[in-house]
């Protein structure tokens, strides 16, 4: 590769030139492995509109289930509304998930969080502190021009806080089987994924804004309810990165799981002895 | 144990200059700002060089290290491996004067465009009340010690022109916009300032200014995003638009 020209100062111009010598492009690359991914694996889990659900489980990317797929007639006991309805379009895929994946998924696509992480990852811009940015040399309009649509972030949270409740539901009735309260792993996966995408969406930047912190006297002296769900929702935001990163490959993880489950390929460990 | 280091220092002033690179004695405990002294007492008298305090909390020997915008004060020698060549440069993002000494003053023009605290009248008693609790996040910004680190690391001043379009005033004074906004006594209102002025939209978050801050102040997630989050309400939260128009 050849060298980078150096400015007034010594720092190296263009794409990628730094002196620092710790592993910078760690972050970027993993950033990228990862969101590939997960874009690839819920793309391909959402267009099956199979194997979403087994016993009692019901996989996160396929919740709510509005209707059952076509010709899924046990899926009818996790649907809300039945079956699948007969004027879906023939051109767009009959798959559940295709009606639900779109909330979430723009609720993460325009989260703070995210947008630092993709636009160092796969922008370029920069793509590490200190580091040389992609297209150094264009104008930058930063979040002012094609990127202001990022500012309704706000309107994808009250999905993003709906889903916790029914995930939460989901993990609930996983204890529940052919009327017998029980337990198994998949209990477990679907309680933990309830939690950690709870633990995500209750740390939202928009989340704790409009809560709270957008007045400036949250107290007034008195213990108020608002000044109480922002110092809790403060809590959440200062880890938000972690509960990101964790809730997003353990939806993966949860879907998988009931899908291995319902084609067979594994069997779940639990109390109902099925 | 005293150990023998190399070190590779910009040195030059406007016009030009280059690396030169220094063969020193480092001695146990010692932070960058000493072995810098040492140079300079003992092999270049001339090295420029600002530093006040040695104990960060005055800002003033802010530059790269190893390409990091650091403290010279608070890089200790022994975060370093010892075969390791330090390299020293002066902050990108500002003109150099000389050697690792930068010319700063562009931040004293920001911070004099930010209009000031306009407290809301005194109590009948002549007091000003407050309480804990709604200060605390705005303390958090007091803690700034205006070294511009975050200035400096801040791709939109640093590569992006933003400096000298003037398009975008930086993290460091965003946090003192924000310490002024969210301030309980403060009744001024900035925020179309914030967006049209200061460049607010120009941010693209990616929190650089936070790793480098000395003082740990979350400058993004508690200064800058709820700053932005001010101006969504304004200017692009059709909902809030419609509820001030019809509730004032």
């Amino acid at each position: 590769m050849a060298p980078h020209p150096s400015a007034i100062g010594g720092h190296a111009q263009g794409f990628g030139a730094t002196e620092r010598k710790d592993g910078w492009w760690v972050e970027p690359i993993v950033t990228v492995v990862v969101f590939l991914a997960f874009v690839v694996y819920t793309t391909w889990a959402a267009l099956q509109g199979t194997h979403y659900h087994w016993g009692p489980y019901l996989s996160p990317f396929y919740s709510p289930l509005l209707f059952a797929a076509p010709g899924d007639a046990a899926g009818l006991h996790h649907s809300w509304f039945g079956a699948w309805p007969s004027w879906w379009p023939s051109f767009v895929p009959a798959s559940p998930a295709v009606l639900i994946l779109i909330f979430p998924g723009s609720f993460r696509f325009t989260c703070y969080y995210y947008r630092k992480a993709y636009y160092r990852a796969f922008t370029g811009s920069p793509p590490g502190c200190a580091v040389g940015p992609l297209a150094g040399r264009r104008p930058y309009r930063g979040e002012t021009f094609l990127l202001l649509f990022q500012n309704l972030h706000r309107y994808t949270m009250p999905f993003a806080v709906l889903l916790v409740f029914i995930l939460s539901y989901d993990a609930v009735v996983s204890y529940w089987w052919d009327g017998r309260v029980g337990v198994g792993v998949g209990s477990i996966v679907l309680t933990l994924n309830a939690i950690l995408i709870g633990a995500y969406t209750f740390g939202c930047h928009s989340f704790r804004h409009l809560i709270g912190g957008r007045t400036d006297c949250m107290s007034c002296g008195k213990a108020t309810l608002k000044y109480g769900a922002w110092k809790r929702a403060s809590w959440f935001n200062e880890r938000h990165m972690e509960f990101a990163w964790l809730s997003l490959v353990w939806v993966m993880v949860a879907d998988l799981y009931v899908r291995l489950l319902s084609m067979g390929v594994i069997t779940d460990l639990n109390t109902w002895g099925r | 144990m005293a150990t023998t280091r190399t070190f590779r220092i910009w040195r030059g002033d406007a016009r030009g200059g280059g690396f030169e690179q220094f063969e020193i004695q480092v001695d146990e405990g010692m932070v960058v700002l000493d072995v810098l002294h040492r140079i300079q007492a003992q092999q270049a008298n001339d090295l420029a060089l600002r530093w006040n305090c040695k104990a960060g909390k005055c800002g003033s020997c802010s530059m790269e290290i190893n390409g990091k915008p650091k403290l010279a004060c608070m890089t200790r020698m022994n975060s370093f491996a010892e075969s390791e060549t330090i390299t020293v440069q002066p902050l990108k993002t500002f003109p150099v004067m000389k050697d690792l000494v930068t010319d700063v003053s562009w931040n004293y023009a920001q911070n004099k465009r930010i209009p000031k605290f306009q407290p809301r009248p005194r109590d009948p008693d002549g007091a000003y009340r407050m309480y804990q609790e709604d200060v605390d996040r705005v303390q958090e910004f007091r803690k700034c010690i205006e070294c511009y680190l975050c200035q400096d690391v801040c791709h939109v001043l640093r590569d992006r022109h933003g400096r000298e379009q003037n398009t975008f005033v930086g993290p460091r004074f965003l946090i003192r916009l924000a310490s002024l906004e969210m301030h309980p006594l403060d009744t001024a209102d900035r925020i179309p300032a914030v967006r049209d002025e200061f460049g607010s939209g120009m941010c693209n978050i990616t929190k650089c200014c936070t790793e480098v801050c000395p003082e740990h102040i979350h400058i993004t997630d508690n200064g800058i995003i709820p700053l932005k989050e001010r101006v969504v309400d304004r200017f692009y939260d059709p909902i809030a638009m419609l509820m001030r128009k019809i509730f004032g």
